[in-house]
């Protein structure tokens, strides 16, 4: 991996989810219609780590479920390799509720209007709002995050790459340079 | 890693990784058919066309809701319609529905080796939903899913496979399956229903019901097809149930926890007791609902292969 | 007009001959064998054949002419010319025509066709009427048109009662009854029974189908001391059945497909039609058998049970297409290629199967390459190594497993009735 800059380190993260955290709860004033839910994959721990600092400052427990979007996917016909489905597990009712959509990097926007799709099948949310570690810039679709960790422009030859414990080895999040490898986003 | 081959026409060869791969991703789609709106958009703009040359209403409706809950097109063509009754020869059919630009074909059809026919003159994907007494392997998948999702494993299980095995591509298909899967595999039956050389397959064959249910963990019963009469491998419908049929009697003579699948329509009183048919030990409703999810995963895998 | 083929390597075993030498042929009568100077003969008319083998000329003993009824997938005249490009001067047709060769019209039909061609044709009349198996056919009749044996191949005579009626009747003409052996019960299929069968799922024919059938007809032919002829020989049982009716004086002989001692059900794992026919491709101990059967003699002869059939019809759905396979365009070179090239047969005894036996069987004259003699010669070429091409095969059918198959043995020319075959153009001799 040829990294350019650390942009999050390990206290940064635990930081950065804190300040989110309350975030949430500012704008629900309070947690009593919100559910979680986190996008496969790091969203999903990005989730849990959140529910479990909502649940240490406001003493509130929040359901969680975790959705997986790839049978929403726009992009089939153009892939080099065949999509790996896994399961979406949200086994509660979303209609009405307020739901905070995680996950770890905002880019083209184009998963999070997948994501949207998805839950529309799944039930009518109150409000669907989205959270995200990183927006790393270059829009493709008309998608804004309403809680963000950190800004971080980048350009096409740079990707952002987040590492977290509960899959890879440490915590943080990494700029990279990515001019000499293929990638198939 | 997508499936190795673009086309499924049976189980003979196909590495246990495919397999494990259309199971796994089975339980996706199992879980969209409990969702308030059934319906995912991944195969939109997909047509797919149902020629069914063989009367089969459930897994042709099985089929056809995997394909609507993909979002994908379909299109029904069977026998009873037109123009076969004109006379039309089974390889214009087939031009003429490929000259419509259609993705993927499922096929059934009384005489084996259609679906490899098919591929030869067709560019789509083919599925094969039954060809003659050689595969169905959709069937296979769903009865292994059924299996998984109840046991939690296919591996070391001891499967048996009961009734007219000679005419049966759902026992074919089954022991392929099984096999490739690491489960033991027997078939049980009258002799004349058989296979003379079908131990060379490796399964064990049975003959007596008891037996069968005393050592293995699963039973797959087949239906007995009673249009076949005419054949005399067996004297009677009384005769079979009374020495093949599974009753609860016969599973409570041995005390164990064991599971009954069977691939439907079932002929209640024949090779199951109505008991059964109904009753704890038996999975058949779980295989119709699974049916419609390995489908589902079999269309997205092939549909969406790049 | 006088022709001299030069370089030759004649071969005629009833004459005791076998050596290189010319033949010099006037009018169509062999005038001449020895060294011959090329000065005699006009240059047009020299034919240098540098090491090739000619032998009495190649008759198949079993052929499905299509005309009457299907002469879109053959005729007479379209056979024919498949037969002399294969290397035969005579052929027998069998009776499954359409309407089948159950009266004397239908015979002097096909002779009558075939009466200019440089091949021979000896129609095999019916056993019964339309081939139904319940009535005799008027065999006296037949017989007098021109019919040198009787079958009602395609199924074998539907009962014993029938057979034993045929046998006698047809016997006081001393022409043979050429069986297709099938018990009728058994007969549901599309290929052998064994394993292959179970892993293709396709309904399947057992070889004990066939021995049933043999059984009873040497017992027939034993009891009533009668020539029984058991056409397509393919099961293991079946040949040994034959020894040993053979071991006990019984006048039975038996002929062999070539697709039967080169190809086994493996073949038809593809579900290409081109492998079906009947009976079907069998396992490997049989076709081991079927080898050794012509090694011994209990086998007599080779012929192909040439079946043409329409493109139309075998591509089809693989238990609805129809039995049979070409056969008269490959055979030498298949039988060159797997019995003589692999020392199973000599040349010698590749002529008593192609040439002598299936004539003495149906009671022909067999020809002898000696002075005086009328020229009725096949001239192949044992060592010529060629791929198979059906698109170029004469017969109006293309329905052949053996398309791009490397053959080692070619047939190169024809010659019989005053006319020659050779390098795909007929000529007057």
């Amino acid at each position: 991996m040829d990294i350019k800059a650390i942009i999050i380190d390990e206290i940064g993260l635990q930081r950065t989810i804190t300040r989110l955290s309350h975030e949430i709860l500012e704008r629900n004033k309070g947690s009593q219609n919100i559910v979680l839910v986190g996008m496969r994959t790091r969203g999903e721990f990005l989730a849990h780590r959140i529910q479990d600092k909502i649940r240490e400052i406001d003493k509130s427990e929040i359901p969680l479920g975790v959705l997986d979007v790839t049978l929403y996917r726009d992009d089939f016909r153009t892939r080099l390799k065949q999509p790996e489905v896994s399961v979406t597990d949200i086994s509660f009712d979303l209609t009405e509720k307020d739901i905070v959509l995680i996950d770890d990097v905002l880019y083209t926007g184009r998963t999070v209007r997948a994501a949207l799709d998805a839950l529309m099948d799944l039930g009518r949310p109150n409000t669907i709002q989205f959270c995200v570690l990183v927006d790393r810039g270059h829009r493709e679709m008309p998608i804004v995050a309403d809680f963000v960790g950190k800004n971080i422009p980048t350009s096409i030859n740079e990707e952002v790459k987040v590492r977290l414990k509960e899959i890879d080895s440490e915590d943080a999040v990494y700029l990279i340079d990515i001019t000499n490898i293929n990638t198939e986003n | 890693m997508p499936l190795s081959s673009p086309h499924l026409l049976g189980l003979q060869g196909v590495p246990r990784e495919d397999i494990q791969l259309i199971l796994d991703t089975s339980t996706t789609f199992r879980e969209v058919l409990e969702r308030p709106i059934k319906k995912v958009p991944t195969l939109q703009g997909k047509t797919i066309v149902n020629l069914f040359y063989e009367n089969s209403t459930r897994t042709r409706l099985s089929f056809e809701l995997a394909q609507k809950r993909l979002s994908a097109d379909t299109i029904n063509f069977s026998t009873a319609s037109s123009s076969t009754k004109k006379g039309e020869t089974f390889k214009d059919t087939v031009r003429n529905i490929e000259a419509m630009k259609v993705d993927m074909i499922i096929v059934r059809h009384e005489s084996a080796g259609v679906p490899a026919y098919l591929t030869k003159i067709s560019k789509a994907n083919i599925i094969n939903a039954g060809d003659g007494r050689h595969e169905h392997p959709t069937q296979a998948l769903l009865d292994m899913y059924s299996i998984r999702e109840k046991l939690g494993k296919i591996e070391g299980l001891k499967v048996c496979i009961v009734g007219d095995i000679t005419h049966s591509r759902v026992a074919l298909s089954n022991i392929y399956g099984l096999i490739s899967m690491g489960a033991q595999v027997s078939v049980c039956g009258p002799s004349t229903m058989i296979p003379k050389d079908i131990e060379k397959l490796g399964v064990k064959v049975y003959n007596s019901i008891d037996k069968a249910i005393s050592e293995h963990d699963v039973l797959n019963v087949l239906r007995i097809q009673i249009e076949r009469k005419a054949n005399s491998t067996f004297p009677t419908l009384r005769e079979y149930h009374n020495y093949f049929g599974i009753t609860v009697e016969r599973l409570e003579k041995h005390n164990k926890e064991i599971l009954i699948l069977h691939p439907g329509p079932i002929n209640r009183g024949v090779e199951l007791s109505s008991e059964v048919a109904d009753g704890p030990y038996q999975i058949i409703l779980n295989q119709v609902t699974n049916g419609v999810a390995i489908r589902m995963a079999v269309l997205y895998l092939l549909g969406t292969r790049p | 007009m006088k022709i001299l083929l030069k370089g030759l390597n004649l071969l005629d075993p009833e004459q005791k001959l076998d050596k290189k030498a010319d033949l010099l042929i006037n009018d169509g009568i062999i005038e001449k064998i020895g060294n011959i100077k090329s000065s005699e003969v006009e240059e047009n008319n020299i034919f240098d054949f540098n090491d090739m083998v000619c032998v009495p000329g190649l008759f198949d003993m079993h052929v499905h002419l299509r005309e009457p009824g299907r002469e879109d997938e053959e005729t007479v005249v379209t056979g024919c010319n498949g037969a002399a490009a294969g290397g035969f001067t005579g052929i027998a047709c069998m009776p499954n025509t359409n309407p089948a060769a159950d009266s004397a019209e239908v015979i002097k039909l096909i002779k009558e066709k075939a009466s200019n061609h440089l091949v021979d044709v000896y129609p095999v009349g019916a056993v019964s009427v339309d081939r139904k198996g319940e009535a005799l056919a008027p065999i006296a009749e037949l017989y007098e048109a021109g019919a040198v044996a009787f079958s009602d191949d395609g199924v074998a005579v539907k009962t014993a009662a029938l057979l034993r009626n045929a046998l006698e009747y047809a016997g006081m003409y001393n022409a043979p009854i050429i069986e297709h052996c099938e018990d009728e019960s058994l007969a549901d299929g599309a290929m052998n029974e064994s394993l292959v069968s179970t892993q293709l799922g396709l309904p399947s024919i057992p070889t004990v189908a066939e021995d049933i059938t043999v059984s009873r007809d040497i017992l027939m032919a034993e009891y009533l001391n009668k020539a029984v002829h058991i056409a397509h020989i393919s099961s293991k049982r079946s040949i040994e059945l034959v020894r040993e009716a053979k071991a006990r004086g019984v006048k039975v002989t038996a002929e062999v497909t070539p697709h039967h001692f080169t190809l086994t059900d493996d073949n038809l794992k593809t579900y290409d039609t081109n492998y079906k026919m009947n009976p079907p491709l069998r396992g490997k101990a049989d076709l081991e058998a079927v080898i050794e059967g012509l090694k011994d003699g209990t086998i007599d002869c080779i012929a192909s049970d040439h079946a043409p059939h329409s493109i139309e019809e075998k591509e089809m759905e693989f238990i609805y297409a129809p039995n049979g396979i070409l056969g008269l365009e490959s055979q030498l070179g298949l039988t060159l290629s797997e019995l003589v090239n692999k020392n199973h047969l000599t040349l010698s005894d590749l002529v008593y199967k192609l040439s002598i036996n299936p004539r003495r069987i149906l009671n022909i004259n067999v020809p002898s390459i000696k002075e005086g003699e009328k020229a009725n010669l096949t001239i192949f070429d044992p060592h010529n190594i060629w791929t198979v091409n059906v698109s170029a095969f004469k017969s109006k059918s293309k329905n052949s497993p053996f398309d791009k198959r490397l053959l080692t043995g070619k047939p190169v020319a024809v010659i019989n009735k005053g006319k020659m075959f050779y390098e795909n153009e007929l000529k007057s001799i």
